[in-house]
């Protein structure tokens, strides 16, 4: 288990005078504080981690949040931040004497404008919200997280959220004009807006992905792209996943460039197909999904060219969806692969690394190994194109020697992720989970580096503590 | 290490560099950072007594086509990068530009990949894609007490701790030492065809940007010549929207568009591609020597209202790109016009950089907007997190930072 840093002894000696305050600054329902209420709050989607905070506090305004953070600020009151609560690193995990900051009640879209092609929304926006505004136009916003459905857009700017998409339209950071963030001291800064490319330090840039280790979120300007006439997709199984591995290589190098390229180990085609009935050839090793967008003609294309790209690699099947429907076939198993993992284990940890993808064999390779060693299944599920991971991790969250392999294997396979050129977390981010795993990339004086870039905006230490960096300084551990 | 005031260091590697810098830092001696200089009129000159010039790290350490990945060292130029990438039918997806002409720099060959970084420099494409700091995937880098670090990597997603990457893009060599950087790059269109478009003015103009932007047929690039400009052939008013992509894309695609905005002519190939390189290096401003040059970004559809301000008030030549999002603008320089564009940028909302001035208006306006009290006090906190004693580039960006 990760270590949490022991609760302020003041703070939480002044719990009933901080709670008062903070009901004061919100009128209404707006600061939960009774432990059956708070038990909602206490994890987010690493579930493994559970702890109370001291309170919950939920805004509906910029203003609000400041002056939530002026006071936590003024009474050295930590603070965690949390939009859905879907992180899987457990970036929103409370601390038992902070206040979590939830911003879902922040849901207001501000302006949409499609001559300028953005939107200005609050925090507390839902990532697919933004895309239901905006589609009727025929637009989109690109970023398309798993849990877009549920996860927020202050979440995903704090975490600089990928998606399956990513590989041509990027992740947040590359889809956003302006952010209002807070900092700890409650002061409230704009930051872009409706421009490109603002002059002066790439706060933008910094601040996303931040982990909340530098302020907070409110309201954000995303671009909205115009989508494409239609998309579709194909699928190509290979009898192993050095000849899949080559595939990916060979299409990458092609100069065309597919929106997704996803893939999919034996254990995950295996799991998926019991679970969605995709149809997805159970003789195979590996599986490709690959998805193109245009008109029809063009569609006919680009897949005409995949086709002939994946066949020079003796593929045992492959299937070009002819329509929109049978492109939705072809992407159901894999939509579904987390629910499908859940179903055959009773628990599993999603791991997130990103590797070169020409050491996807390698790689995929050792991580077979690893699991016969500590024997603990494992299904893969990987956005190829761009190297980034997904290793399902199954284990019994009953069984408490099974939690603490599925810990040390994931942690395992980080470190390979490192040693073979890649890093430990590609969009999921550091949070609680791979927090103390960070020397494994940077070097002392590289963690130093970046700790006094963060104290340069919180140098209390208040702001998400005990997530990113490795517990030091001011949340050191007791000693014993 | 040692050196005279007015002296000049060209390091042949990183520990070169990082010697260089630690010495000024123990000796409390200011840098001028430069890669090969070619953008040394860019905003406000740096009074040092060093130069530290990145000039010797030159070379290409690692490309893999398939992967999309290319390092170099800092002090390589640019067109040797572009070079290599070309005879793998790739390219960098944010189009960096070609100052040398605007900037009035003699140097021989392109600027420096690590100087262009650090002024994150995007072209037309930036527009619809990414900014040359969304394609930095890696860097290594020399900070103002001489420590080398790395952040990011060379994987293309990567979220892993605070993204230094993008901090140091852009922030014009205040705050680390660029000795190496890793780009993501992607293929180049095997086709590239531009609509040449007549428009009445401005406000036609960036509406037909617009929707050639908002249109599902890949818009890679969205400019504008007004009256009196030329590039490559093709005179103004016109609007210019331009397709890269697989051939067959941008037959089919280039008919769509010409459907949906009548009346223009379609330029092809090396005609276009000319066409679109004057246009990056913001060739069709004709900027005269001893004019002032600002680059203005604002939403698109405010770019009309501030042609109309600044042609009025300063007599303003200007060029659109970005579907209308970037102004170039050319006037006198005086300390009159400044005001007028900095006005018209906080009109609209928008930023601006003052790009080229001779030296004496450099040091005495502000040469990008000012921040807001808690902006500011975070900037000096920050350059003091990265460079403790002020070393590196003092007064580039701003007075006193």
């Amino acid at each position: 288990m990760i270590a949490l840093p022991p609760p302020k002894a003041d703070v939480m000696a002044r719990r009933d005078e901080i709670l008062a305050g903070l009901c004061a600054l919100i009128p209404g329902d707006g600061v939960i504080t009774e432990a059956l209420r708070l038990r909602p709050y206490e994890t987010d989607g690493l579930s493994a981690y559970r702890q109370p905070p001291l309170a919950v506090a939920l805004p509906t305004s910029t203003e609000q949040v400041a002056a939530v953070l002026r006071f936590c600020h003024e009474n050295g009151v930590r603070v965690v931040p949390r939009g859905a609560g879907t992180s899987l690193s457990g970036g929103a995990l409370p601390l038992a004497d902070a206040v979590v900051i939830g911003l879902m009640r922040m849901n207001r879209i501000l302006d949409v404008s499609f001559p300028d092609r953005l939107a200005v929304v609050e925090a507390g926006v839902t990532n697919l919200g933004i895309t239901k505004a905006v589609e009727g136009e025929g637009f989109f916003y690109a970023p398309d997280p798993s849990s877009q459905l549920a996860c927020m857009i202050g979440g995903n700017v704090m975490m600089n959220s990928g998606g399956a998409h990513c590989l041509k339209y990027g992740v947040t950071a590359n889809n956003l004009l302006g952010v209002k963030f807070v900092t700890i001291e409650g002061e409230v800064i704009e930051i872009g807006g409706g421009h490109l490319d603002a002059a002066g330090y790439d706060w933008l840039g910094l601040i996303t992905g931040s982990e909340g280790q530098i302020g907070i979120v409110t309201e954000v300007t995303v671009r909205i792209l115009r989508a494409a006439e239609g998309q579709r997709a194909m699928l190509a199984a290979f009898r192993s996943t050095e000849i899949a591995g080559a595939a990916v290589d060979a299409i990458m190098g092609s100069g065309v460039i597919p929106v997704a390229l996803e893939f999919m180990d034996k254990p995950c085609i295996h799991a998926c197909e019991a679970f969605a009935h995709a149809g997805y050839p159970l003789d195979a090793e590996a599986l490709l999904i690959i998805e193109v967008e245009g008109s029809g003609e063009e569609q006919d294309v680009l897949l005409g060219r995949l086709r002939a790209i994946c066949e020079r690699f003796d593929p045992i099947s492959m299937r070009v969806a002819a329509s929109a429907e049978e492109s939705m076939a072809i992407w159901k198993g894999r939509k579904g692969a987390f629910g499908a993992v859940g179903r055959i284990s009773p628990d599993y940890l999603c791991m997130d690394g990103t590797i070169p993808t020409s050491e996807l064999p390698h790689v995929l390779r050792r991580i077979g190994e690893m699991s016969e060693a500590c024997g603990l299944k494992v299904a893969n599920v990987f956005h190829a194109g761009d190297g980034n991971l997904h290793p399902l991790i199954m284990f019994d969250a009953n069984d408490p020697a099974s939690f603490a392999k599925a810990e040390t294997f994931g942690a395992d396979i980080l470190k390979l992720c490192v040693e073979v050129g890649g890093c430990l977390t590609g969009e999921h981010g550091v949070g609680v989970e791979k927090r103390d795993l960070m020397p494994v990339q940077f070097t002392r004086p590289e963690l130093a580096q970046q700790r006094r870039v963060k104290e340069a905006f919180d140098p209390e230490w208040l702001l998400n503590p005990a997530k990113v960096f490795p517990l030091e300084g001011k949340l050191a551990p007791a000693p014993h | 290490m040692s050196a005279e005031a007015g002296s000049r260091i060209a390091p042949a590697d990183e520990a070169g560099v990082a010697a260089a810098v630690a010495a000024a830092h123990a000796e409390g001696v200011p840098l001028a950072l430069e890669g090969r200089g070619t953008k040394a009129a860019m905003l406000r000159p740096v009074q040092a007594g060093r130069t530290l010039s990145l000039r010797n790290l030159t070379g290409i350490t690692f490309y893999k086509p398939e992967e999309m990945v290319i390092s170099a060292r800092a002090g390589t130029p640019l067109a040797e990068i572009e070079a290599a990438l070309a005879e793998r039918n790739q390219q960098i997806g944010a189009e960096p530009p070609d100052l040398r002409a605007l900037l009035g720099s003699g140097e021989a060959t392109t600027g420096s990949l690590g100087g262009t970084v650090a002024c994150n420099l995007s072209g037309p494409r930036r527009v619809v894609g990414f900014a040359l700091r969304d394609l930095v995937l890696g860097v290594r880098f020399v900070n103002g007490e001489g420590e080398v670090l790395r952040s990011g990597g060379r994987v293309h997603k990567n979220v892993t701790g605070l993204d230094l990457c993008k901090l140091l893009s852009g922030s014009h060599g205040t705050l680390g030492v660029l000795t190496e950087v890793t780009l993501k790059v992607g293929p180049a269109g095997e086709r590239t065809a531009t609509l040449v478009l007549p428009v009445a003015d401005e406000a036609a103009g960036v509406a037909a940007l617009s929707s050639g932007l908002t249109s599902p047929y890949g818009v890679t690039g969205a400019a504008m010549l007004p009256e009196g400009a030329s590039a490559a052939g093709v005179a103004g008013p016109v609007a210019l929207l331009r397709l890269e992509d697989v051939e067959a894309s941008v037959t089919y695609r280039m008919a769509r568009l010409g459907a949906a905005l009548p009346g223009g002519r379609v330029v092809e190939g090396e005609e276009s591609r000319a066409l679109w390189r004057a246009i990056r290096d913001a060739a069709p401003l004709a900027a005269a020597a001893g004019e002032a040059v600002w680059r203005v970004s604002v939403r698109p559809s405010m770019a009309p209202g501030v042609v109309v301000a600044l042609r009025a008030r300063i007599g303003a030549r200007v060029m659109l790109d970005w579907g209308g999002g970037l102004v170039w603008v050319a006037a006198a320089a005086t300390a009159e016009a400044h005001s007028a564009v900095m006005a018209a940028a906080a009109g609209a909302r928008g930023t601006f950089t003052l790009f080229r001035a001779p030296d004496p208006m450099r040091v005495s306006v502000p040469v990008i907007p000012e921040e807001v009290p808690a902006l500011a006090a975070l900037s000096a906190r920050v350059k003091a997190a990265l460079d403790p004693g002020g070393r590196l580039n003092p007064g580039r960006m701003r007075a006193g930072l």
